[in-house]
């Protein structure tokens, strides 16, 4: 197989897809020499004549300038700067229209000719080998050459690759039909044309440079291949005359049979193409030291007298130069900037020449007749056949109709390079180029609306997220005033108060189901007991002592304790059996009985005092109706988890809303289970939220508890509320499972009553704790203490129990900060809890144990269930 | 100076116009066109003019009830060319009402109600066709024989009488007209076959009719040969590309090759099917309809092929002795779905698509 290098060295050129053959009519301006023209009035300059950034000014108005002279430096990204064509003074500076299909003003420098034309002193480098790539890109750039094809790509930029160069493509091409600049150029200054590549070898060490020029253009061929005839390196190549042939990334395929890579640049193929009239300009810039001021442009058009190319100083009205040929306009004019492919009608001839300018057409009708009216498309595919891209200009056409932004990118509208092809062939005179242009423009705009519309967006949410702070900032500083004192008294009268206050927001929920006396008196006493069973607790936590009157339950729980893993399973099968039972007494009571024990066992080292009250809880319990006695089981176990939970702070908030969540629970389990239910997805949604949200989440949820002392449903939504809260809370702590623990408390309680509905709500709520434990650990203690005071003051107004929570929370944060130990910082809640304490890491493990157990029966009350109703 | 007129690039034009596209199709078909008149009589002319005055008739009035401008919708001659395929199509002594339903049908409804021209989906000749050859299933296959084979000789009067009245200036009706001196029913020779397959004849028993005078059929084959030739000039001229119809002929040729190697005594060969019924007509002026036809090249290779395929298959096995308005129109259906997935690659994509 061949090289490529090899290919073209034997003198083959590849063809390209699509491409047409307009009518060339390139002779005509090529009869007479490049022509000079008098100095204009005034020359306008645009700052900006290429792709890139301005530059700067260094000139003001009224300042003399000589030839030659720079009118800015650059500055920034793409910028090169402008020179004086001519000696003068600076009239004006000032937006001008520009030299654009828009005539949209630009700031230009608007220069008065002197009429001496005085050069600047010049520095040529006669030997431009003594410098270094650096210093002959820095000259390029400062000579400010941009790409004299079309485009205006800064040539400096092009003259620093990122990639190594194997060919240097001169485009002497000049594919567009009348245009003969580059022609007329190449034939008179062929060989500093080749001087000029010798620079731009210097800097890219190609391995061929290949003059490529459409084989129309034979004396253009022969003066440079005269040129270059020592140079085995450089090849002069003509190639078949058909349009777009000049376009960058065909002209590399045709000389090199490479395809430059959709959205790539051509020296990703290694190649670097350059405009001839570029290459000029470079000579000049280091051979002459002259900067670039003036350049070839074709004035044709059988308009005018004559048609020819002239050096037409930057900045020379086009009208100056028409009327210096002849110009007679007639109706309807068009004065094209560019060839009659991809030029541009300029909407008035008081425009300058700028440094991409390379022909000013102005043609007839007759010579150029007007697009007749444009007929339906009939998709004969003529364009595809023309377009050098492609595509399919006929389903691009369908779909920019219909604005059907996302197939126009599939048909890749972007690759189009408006080169007119496929108008030019089509038959039903179609603009094709026209919608192409309108279509990507609102591609862009709509890209760009997106980008606002979300910027937008966050902006909003931004907002949003900033006034729930600072609600819940001055909501926080309300209740730290009202708060104080509340405090001071609670530690003051601590041992009392703090049990009565632990257990409010649980007696607050029950005292919404209590509807009759009974049930008040009930929670009356079961109060009293619990403060009877707390003083006991904490008196006999130093010793410990095994009863043989234990109920059998208690005996298990203890057991556990001290053998903790073994017994689970044993209490749980207990468990089972009795929630199978239909006397609802006997489940009570076991139900109570086990979580009593539990407590116990939690309490390392429990004692004997405590065992006692136990059993007689549970006497009184049974003794009592059903109701009362699930209740109060409820609450021993509630109370046992609480101790469990004692190690981390977290678990407090936690345990007091279990306690009111199975108090109600008790009652109607039914409702209580919708209830957590909701409450459950609450929290989920809550647990999602981030932690600044969660704030205002749990300020929200205070109100929602202390709406609950007004009936029994919203009793059990509020308690549901609470352990969601707990739940939350539980996320933060090292061990998520007393979250879950939580959960299964709850339906431990239920299952006493209906085992099935239990066992679904115990799942989810597992299923959601475990969703919780994966949230990443925060600092947000601090929450569960305020949590725990929200349920405390829930028997209050509600507005202030929520004002009243906040700043306890507030608190609560900053102490944790300080102190490793949170427990210490929360006085008003710790009561029992505290006393509890002492043993942290058994009470967890005995929890634990409690929780796996309380699972199992679940799930067996459920199967059991099952069976028996099977 | 006044102001200047502002026009969006390019600013030349290829001078190619729609118009002339639609007439060059139209003047290709005239070889074919010919052979018609030569073997079929004037009758052809009558339906040619019956078709093209109906087509534009009915534009006309599309156009006026659609507010659209007429002048130069009208002068696109897109309903003219449209008018003629159908003409082609029919037989040449079928009563005029046949025609004008046909093209008052292609017309208005497949090709203005769906928007004019460049939206309809189907081709409107050949969409006009089937609608004639299901409802009037006995007018349209009265094919007359090929003059050499014709008993009696027609006038311009009577082929004109015949297909006005029904009856020629004899009194002759076309069926007495159509059959031969034996009263046996001459017909085109794809219906010979077909009849013949029925009768429990073979193929080479079949082509002994004196309808098969030489290499696919008296008349017939020159028609064919015709429109190949004005096919060929089609894809020279650029006015066609040359995809479709070299897939749809090489299709169904191969096609044939291969039942004619599986089974010789009822198949027939690639010869007959290529040079006999519609398809040289279909392959170069119908398949390639613009409008209606895939648009890429890729697409266009499986839209001829299939349609190849399909004739072949309908032919063979199918109730009809041609099939290139069917296999046209259900392709027609097609074509979206194979636009979309034979788009080329872009250029310098590095990915295949």
């Amino acid at each position: 197989m061949e090289s490529i290098l090899e290919q073209i060295d034997r003198g083959i050129i590849w063809d390209t897809p699509g491409g047409v053959h307009p009518q060339t009519n390139k002779s005509l301006s090529t009869q007479t020499p490049i022509e000079r023209l008098p100095l204009p009035q005034e020359l306008v300059l645009p700052i900006k004549q290429h792709i890139g950034s301005n530059g700067k000014l260094i000139v003001e108005v009224g300042q003399h300038v000589l030839k030659g002279q720079p009118l800015t430096e650059a500055a920034g990204h793409w910028s090169v700067p402008i020179h004086a064509p001519t000696s003068g003074t600076v009239l004006d500076i000032k937006p001008m229209p520009s030299t654009h299909p828009s005539a949209l003003p630009e700031l230009s420098i608007i220069l008065e000719p002197d009429g001496a034309d005085t050069w600047c002193e010049l520095s040529p480098w006669p030997d431009f080998h003594a410098k270094s790539n650096e210093q002959i890109v820095d000259r390029i750039h400062q000579a400010g050459i941009s790409g004299m094809g079309g485009a205006g790509f800064p040539a400096y930029v092009k003259a620093q690759p990122t990639h190594p160069i194997e060919y240097l493509i001169i485009n002497g091409v000049e594919c567009e039909p009348f245009i003969t600049a580059d022609d007329m150029l190449m034939r008179e200054h062929a060989e500093q044309i080749i001087r000029g590549i010798e620079v731009l070898r210097k800097l890219y060490q190609p391995t061929r440079i290949i003059i490529a020029i459409e084989d129309d253009k034979p004396q253009a061929i022969a003066a440079l291949t005269k040129a270059c005839e020592e140079d085995h390196n450089t090849i002069v190549r003509a190639i078949p005359t058909k349009y777009p042939s000049g376009g960058e990334k065909q002209l590399i395929q045709v000389v090199t049979s490479m395809q430059v890579p959709r959205g790539g640049l051509p020296s990703d193929v290694g190649v670097v193409v350059h405009n001839v009239g570029t290459i000029f300009a470079i000579y000049q810039a280091i051979f002459e030291g002259k900067p670039l001021i003036e350049r070839v442009v074709t004035l044709a058009g059988d308009t005018l007298s004559k048609n020819t190319n002239a050096w037409l100083l930057l900045g020379t009205p086009i009208k100056f130069a028409l009327t210096h040929v002849g110009f007679v306009p007639e109706k309807w004019q068009r004065v094209i900037m560019g060839g009659p492919m991809m030029g541009f009608t300029l909407p008035s001839v008081r425009l300058p020449i700028i440094k991409t300018s390379n022909c000013v057409l102005a043609p007839s009708q007759n010579q150029m007749p007007f697009p007749g009216e444009e007929q339906p498309c009939i998709r004969c595919g003529a364009c595809a056949d023309a377009c050098p891209a492609t595509l399919l200009p006929q389903q691009l056409l369908w779909y920019a109709k219909s604005n059907d932004h996302q197939k126009l990118q599939d048909h890749k509208l972007s690759d189009c390079i408006e080169c007119g092809a496929c108008a030019f062939v089509c038959p039903s005179e179609i603009p094709l180029v026209e919608y192409y242009r309108v279509a990507k423009a609102d591609i862009k705009q709509a890209q760009q609306d997106k980008i606002d519309a979300e910027r937008a967006k966050e902006r909003f949410e931004a907002r949003n997220r900033r006034l729930e702070r600072e609600k819940e900032e001055r909501n926080q500083r309300h209740q730290r005033g009202r708060r104080q004192p509340n405090n001071n008294k609670a530690s003051e009268t601590k041992k009392t108060n703090d049990a009565v206050q632990a257990a409010l927001a649980r007696a607050k929920a029950k005292k919404a189901d209590a509807v009759n006396d009974n049930d008040m008196a009930a929670l009356r006493e079961e109060r009293k007991r619990q403060a009877k069973l707390y003083k006991e607790e904490k008196r006999a936590s130093a010793q410990e002592t095994s009863t043989k009157e234990d109920a059998v339950a208690a005996a298990v729980a203890r057991a556990k304790a001290k053998k903790q893993a073994n017994a689970s399973s044993v209490s749980s099968s207990t468990a089972n059996n009795e929630t199978e039972k239909e006397s609802q007494k006997d489940a009570v009571a076991a139900a109570i009985a086990r979580a009593k024990a539990k407590k116990i066992a939690k309490n390392t080292p429990p004692d004997e005092q405590s065992e006692p009250a136990i059993e007689r809880s549970d006497n009184t319990s049974k003794a009592d109706d059903p109701r009362k006695a699930a209740v109060a089981a409820a609450i021993a176990r509630a109370k046992a988890k609480k101790a469990a939970k004692e190690p981390t702070s977290d678990a407090q908030s936690e345990s007091a809303a279990e306690r009111s969540v199975d108090n109600a629970a008790a009652d109607d389990p039914r409702k209580a289970a919708v209830a957590a239910a909701i409450a459950r997805a609450k929290a989920k949604k809550a647990a999602k939220e981030a932690p600044s949200v969660e704030q205002s989440e749990s300020a929200a949820e205070n109100s929602d508890d202390n709406a609950t002392a007004d009936d029994p449903r919203k009793a059990a939504v509020a308690a549901a509320i609470a352990r969601a809260k707990a739940k939350k809370a539980a996320k933060e702590a090292p061990s998520v499972e007393q979250s879950e623990s939580a959960a299964e408390h709850s339906v431990d309680n239920a299952a006493a009553d209906d085992p099935r509905k239990a066992a679904v709500a115990a799942s989810i709520a597992r299923a959601k704790a475990k969703k919780a434990a994966k949230e990443a650990p925060s600092v947000e203690q601090s929450e569960s203490s305020a949590e725990i005071s929200e349920d405390n003051e829930a028997a209050d107004d509600p507005r202030k129990t929520a004002v009243a929570a906040a700043i306890a929370r507030a608190k609560a944060k900053k102490a944790a900060k300080e102190a490793p130990s949170v427990e210490q910082t929360e006085p008003t809640v710790e009561s029992s809890d505290d006393e509890m304490a002492e043993d942290p890491r058994k009470a967890a493990v005995a929890a634990a144990i409690a929780r796996a157990k309380a699972k199992k029966a679940a799930k067996e009350a459920q199967s059991k269930k099952h069976g028996d109703e099977n | 100076m006044s102001a200047l007129k502002v026009l969006s690039s390019p600013h030349q034009h290829s001078q190619k116009s729609l118009s002339q596209l639609m007439l060059a199709v139209c003047l290709a078909t005239s070889l074919g066109l010919l052979a018609q008149l030569y073997f079929f009589g004037i009758g052809v002319l009558i339906q040619i003019v019956l078709a093209i005055s109906t087509a534009l008739a009915c534009e006309a009035l599309v156009l006026k009830l659609r507010k659209r401008p007429l002048n130069t919708t009208l002068k696109d001659n897109s309903a003219v060319l449209s008018a003629l395929l159908l003409a082609l199509c029919i037989p040449p002594l079928a009563p005029w009402w046949v025609i004008v339903i046909g093209t008052f049908f292609a017309i208005v409804f497949v090709k203005q109600l769906y928007g004019g021209l460049g939206a309809n989906i189907f081709n409107p000749a050949m969409a006009g066709y089937v609608l004639l050859l299901i409802s009037f299933p006995v007018q349209m296959t009265s094919w007359l024989p090929p003059a050499e084979l014709m008993p009696i000789q027609l006038s311009f009067i009577d082929q004109l009488s015949l297909v006005f009245t029904g009856s020629s200036s004899a009194g002759l009706s076309l069926e007495q007209v159509r059959s031969g001196i034996d009263g046996v029913t001459m017909a085109t020779p794809l219906d010979t076959i077909k009849t013949d397959l029925s009768k429990g004849l073979t193929v080479s028993e079949s082509l002994a009719q004196p309808i098969f005078t030489s290499f696919a059929g008296a008349g017939w084959q020159w028609v064919n040969l015709g429109y190949l030739i004005g096919g060929l000039y089609l894809i020279k001229a650029r006015l066609i590309n040359w995809h479709i119809p070299v897939a749809m002929l090489s299709s169904l040729g191969l096609c044939a090759v291969v039942g004619i190697m599986i089974d010789p005594d009822t198949s027939a060969g690639p010869i007959l099917h290529l040079f006999s019924g519609a398809t040289m007509l279909g392959a170069f002026f119908i398949a390639t309809d613009p409008v209606s036809a895939a648009t890429t090249n890729k697409g266009r290779l499986i839209y001829g092929a299939a349609i190849g395929i399909l004739v072949y298959l309908i032919r063979t096995y199918g109730g009809y002795p041609d099939a290139v308005a069917f296999a046209v129109l259900l392709l027609n259906m097609a074509v979206p779905l194979i636009d979309f997935y034979t788009q080329p690659r872009v250029y310098g994509d590095t990915k295949d698509s």
